[in-house]
Parts: structure tokens; sequence; C-alpha cells
């Protein structure tokens, strides 16, 4: 199916059959899409100051200082070049806060959208595959999923577990599956009835080896479109938990905790509140962005849904 | 259509209480609840004469069928933390939750239909590009961020509104504002696509030729069928309007549940955690319930497939 698609607008852009292999469409059309090549620089920046946090980082993001609390960033009367967004509440530099931010934001969107993927995809493709009774089960369990004030739960559980990154890694993926399951599901079922199932299943392939081989790989583009949009959601969600105070504790540099901190000065030092915000919406709309190209460029039929 | 409501109704009611064994056992199994309330620091007999006090040494089975049990007859239990019963405590804070989650949908309503329908009628004009630059932005900007950037604006700085609090309707304008905002996504875009789906049916170009123009076109053929779809989704926008009342309430200090559950989390009570979660589960049913029957209605051909 994906080889006629990308055969015919191979055949409306250049009036030659085949002129161009799957992989240059692939390219052309990711180059050309203004959006996901936004989003895709923003993550791959984030990534990169990730990655390179110690390097980047002018101080120790941990190290307190009781002389320098509450330095405004420089281009406030007051600023210094020496801490250029300003320092918090116990003198430690913002900046550096700031870069070591992007490592908790980033293993925690990556660990919960994993963990979701793990359970939506299981669930999905054996909800798809074999219908009849299974599919109802799971269905029912989806409807039920989807009735859980899952902020509310997620808060709870981490207050009585006891807060910590591995905590909040699995309770927020944990409650994060759905989509994975809805989109997998429509699309395990799609598969199965096409002629090159029933041909492996016609050649003896078991269950398992048809999953393994004829389904997944055909579901792999979607489940990467899903992943970049929850990597995103559970940023969102570890954000609001850490700033509710039930998800990442202090000192570790989390935004969401930093605008819980920075919330009590509010109002003479707004940049304190300001400056994490702003992370996190580069972040969360980097991973949307791309997510919404990656769509686009891998069906391009399902544009604006 | 009655027996369509009943056998909708039915399932409903399995997913809400389905929901409640759920909650009870996550919170039950996940860590020890009577360590939680005694708190880390707590000594062995202290943590044992909690469990012994609350009950929490009966088996788990029996502790759910007796929490079921006082559920079927109103009694939710009483909460650890205010030593009142837990159905008092929510009836008492429910008023504010309700005005709050009413507005919220108000403000959702009046941006998100006009600019998907202003969107729709000019595809890849300015006004498109806007309004889906607003979802854009809409979905990645952390809702607890967004409440503080508007105490900042418009309580700080151009003191327009109060900072908190909830005597007044003026006091509902801004946290009506920030939890309206997280549903005008969803809506505006399937107010566009609806849209302009309509608008490329034939009925449409036959009331075209018949002379009929711009706003009365509008009015009199598109919105009527656009926008059926729209307000189920509106009704499973306002299920959830309960459960993100947490994050709104905390930040403008609204006595509602919201706060509750926050508040009674942070207590480790339990009881009311688990009636609030049973609450905001029924109210997002009985929200889906309604969109569903509302589809049915409107649409004859839901109820026959």
């Amino acid at each position: 199916m994906t080889t006629t698609d990308f055969t015919l607008s191979a055949i409306e852009g250049n009036g030659e059959i085949g002129a161009l292999t799957p992989g240059q469409i692939f390219r052309q059309r990711m180059f050309g899409h203004t959006g996901f090549l936004i989003g895709a620089g923003l993550i791959l920046l984030i990534a990169l100051v990730a990655i390179f946090a110690p390097v980047l980082a002018p101080h120790d993001p941990f190290a307190q200082s009781l002389s320098s609390r509450m330095l405004p960033p420089v281009w406030i009367e007051g600023g210094t070049w020496d801490h250029i967004l300003g320092t918090d509440q116990n003198g430690r530099d913002y900046l550096s806060r700031l870069i070591y931010g992007t490592r908790v934001s980033i293993t925690i969107g990556l660990g919960a959208a994993t963990v979701g993927l793990l359970i939506g995809v299981t669930l999905g493709v054996i909800a798809g595959y074999f219908g009849g009774w299974i599919d109802h089960g799971i269905s029912f369990l989806l409807t039920a999923q989807l009735a859980l004030p899952g902020l509310l739960l997620a808060m709870a559980l981490v207050f009585i577990i006891g807060p910590s990154i591995w905590v909040v890694i699995g309770i927020v993926g944990v409650l994060h599956w759905t989509y994975y399951l809805v989109v997998t599901r429509a699309a395990t079922q799609r598969i199965r009835s096409l002629d090159f199932v029933a041909a492996a299943a016609a050649s003896g392939a078991s269950s398992r080896q048809i999953i393994w081989h004829e389904i997944l790989p055909n579901l792999l583009s979607a489940i990467i479109v899903i992943f970049t949009f929850e990597l995103g959601i559970a940023i969102l969600a570890e954000s609001s938990l850490s700033f509710l105070g039930v998800g990442i504790q202090p000192p570790t540099p989390s935004w969401g905790l930093m605008i819980a901190e920075g919330k009590q000065a509010m109002f003479y030092r707004p940049w304190l509140v300001i400056l994490p915000g702003i992370c996190l919406f580069l972040l969360v709309i980097g991973a949307n962005l791309m997510g919404d190209g990656l769509r686009d460029i891998t069906s391009p039929e399902g544009r604006n849904e | 259509m009655l027996r369509y409501i009943a056998l909708r109704g039915l399932l409903a009611l399995l997913v809400a209480f389905t929901v409640s064994l759920a909650a009870f056992l996550l919170l039950n199994v996940a860590a020890d609840p009577a360590q939680a309330i005694a708190g880390e620091d707590a000594t062995p007999d202290v943590v044992e004469a909690i469990r012994a006090r609350y009950g929490l040494d009966r088996p788990l089975s029996v502790r759910y069928f007796d929490w079921l049990g006082g559920v079927l007859q109103g009694d939710f239990g009483e909460s650890y933390y205010w030593h009142k019963p837990v159905a008092a405590l929510v009836a008492d804070r429910a008023d504010e939750t309700i005005t709050l989650a009413f507005s919220a949908l108000a403000v959702t309503i009046v941006i998100a239909i006009p600019l998907g329908a202003l969107a729709a009628l000019n595809p890849n004009s300015w006004i498109d590009r806007f309004a889906l630059g607003v979802a854009v932005s809409a979905q990645a900007v952390p809702n607890f961020w967004l409440g503080l950037i508007m105490i900042i604006l418009f309580a700080v700085m151009i003191p327009i509104f109060p900072v908190s609090g909830d005597d007044t309707w003026k006091h509902f304008v801004l946290p009506a504002f920030v939890l309206g905002a997280s549903s005008v996504p969803a809506v505006m875009r399937l107010t566009r696509t609806g849209l302009i789906e309509v608008m490329g049916a034939d009925y449409i170009r036959t009331a075209r030729s018949k002379g009929f123009r711009g706003w009365q076109l509008l009015r009199r053929h598109a919105l009527r069928n656009a926008i059926l779809p729209v307000i189920s989704v509106l009704a499973v926008q306002l299920g959830q309007k309960f459960g993100g009342s947490v994050i709104t309430e905390s930040i403008f200090a609204i006595n509602g549940l919201g706060r509750l559950a926050l508040e009674s989390i942070l207590g480790a009570d339990i009881p009311t955690v688990q009636m609030l979660i049973f609450v905001f589960a029924i109210v997002f049913v009985a929200m889906n319930l309604l969109a569903d029957i509302l589809n049915a209605a409107l649409d004859p051909r839901i109820r026959i497939g």
C-alpha cells in the first residue's frame, strides 16, 4: 500500500514514473514542510543543550550563594553578566538551572512516552488482531481509562508512593496509553484484512510471527507520530505535577518546580516564572510541530484531521 | 431510542464502578496508605495504630465492598483530615467548581467556534493561519503557567481583575479563561474541519445557486450541520473541566473541588481522594453519555448502526 502511494506521488510530482525513490520523496516532503523543520529544529537544539549541559552551563546548578540571591537578568537594572538570567531565591544561577532542566524534561518525556507505548501498542495490536471478546474487553478498559481523572490520580499516586523521577515516569506512562491503543487497534484491523497477511497465514506463519513480521513494521510510522505527541503531553504532565509539589522534588532543577518556587516572588520578579515557562512552551511546541509534520509526511491524506 | 439510552446508561454506570475499583486498588496496593497517613518519619507502632484505627488492617476486598456498600447509600466515609463526612465536604465545595466549569466552557465556545468558522470560510488565508497558530500554541502552553502569566498581566500590571479568591463574578474571569483555553484547540479544529466538509456538500452548492451568500448561507444551511459533532465534543470537554479544575483552582485560590483534591492528597486523606475520583469519573461518564444521546437524537443513522 505504501509503495503505491509513493509511486503515485512520483507521477504527480515529476510526470515520470519512478523518477524518485521512496527515500528521496520522503526527504523532499520533509524539507518542504516548514512546521516539521521548526519543530525538529527546536527538539534537536534542546536535545543538544541537554547532552552538553555540563559544558554549556556557566555555573553549578546546585551551588547556593547567600550573597547573590534573587539577582535580576542582565537586561534589568542590577543584573550582571556573571549571571545572565539572574539567580533564584537560593542564589543559584538561573541559566544553569534552566539548562539542566532540559535533562529532567527530556528524560521524563522519553521514559513516560515509552511506557505508554509498550502498554498501548500491545493492547492495540492484540485487540485489533484477535477481535471478538478480547477486543470488547480491551475497548472497555479504554473507556474506563478515559474516564479516570488522570492528573488527580497521578498526584495521589506520586504522593503515596513517594516522589522520584522513576515513579513520575512510571505513573505518567501508565496513565497515557489510550492514544497508542486507539490508533494501533484501527490500523491492525485494517492491515489484518490485507492480502499479504492472508498469504503469510496460508504459508503457515503463526499469529506471533504475523504480528511481529507483518503487522508491527507497518504500524511503525504511526507509532512514531504518536510517540512524538506523547512526548509533549508527558512533559506537560510532569511539569504540572512538579508545580503542584507532587512531582520532581527540590533541589532537582525541573522547570515546573522552578515555576512553583518562583511563584512566591512573581509580583516583583516575574522572570522567575516567565523564563521556565518559555522553555516548557518551546519544548512542547517543538514536539507538537514535529508530530504534525511527521504525520503529514508519512500520510499526506491525513492532513488537518 | 429508549433502549439505546438504557443500554448506554448501563455501560456508563459499569465504567464508573470500574474506575472506582481501579482507583481503590491503585491507591491501596501501590503503597501502604497507613504509612502515607502517618508520614515518612513515623515509628512502626504509630503506623500500626493508624492501620487499626482506620480499619486498614482488614482485607482489600472487604474494604472495597464496605466502601461500595456505603456509596450505594450515599455514604462516602469520613474524612481523615477534616473529620467530617466526605459527602458533605464535597457538596459544600461543588458550587464553585460547577460555576468555573460552565464559565470555562462559555470561554471555549466564544473563542473556538467563531475562529474555527472564520478559518473554514477562508482556507489558507491569514485568518486560517492565525487560527492554526492559536491552536498549536494553546496546546503547548502549560496551563498553570498561563494562569500565572494572566495574574501578572491582568491582576498586577493592569489591575482589572482580582489576583485570587471566589467572591464575585470578577474572580472567575481569569480562571475561566485559563481553563477554557485548554479546550480551544480541539473545538476549533473540529469546527473548521466540519464546516469545510459541509461547505463542499451538494446541498450547499444548491443553496448557493439559489442565491444564498455569506452569513445567510452559513446560518441557514452550513453551520447547523457542522455544529452537530461540535456539540458532543463540548459535552466531553465539559466533563474534563471538572478533573482539570485542580490546577486552575489551586492557582486562583478558588475553594472548589479541585482545590479540595489537592488539599486532601497532601493530607493523605484517602476517603476524600477516593470520592473525588469517583465524582469526576461520574461527571465525565455522564457527559459522554449526554454526547452519545445528543448524537443519536440529532443523527438517526447512529441509532441503527
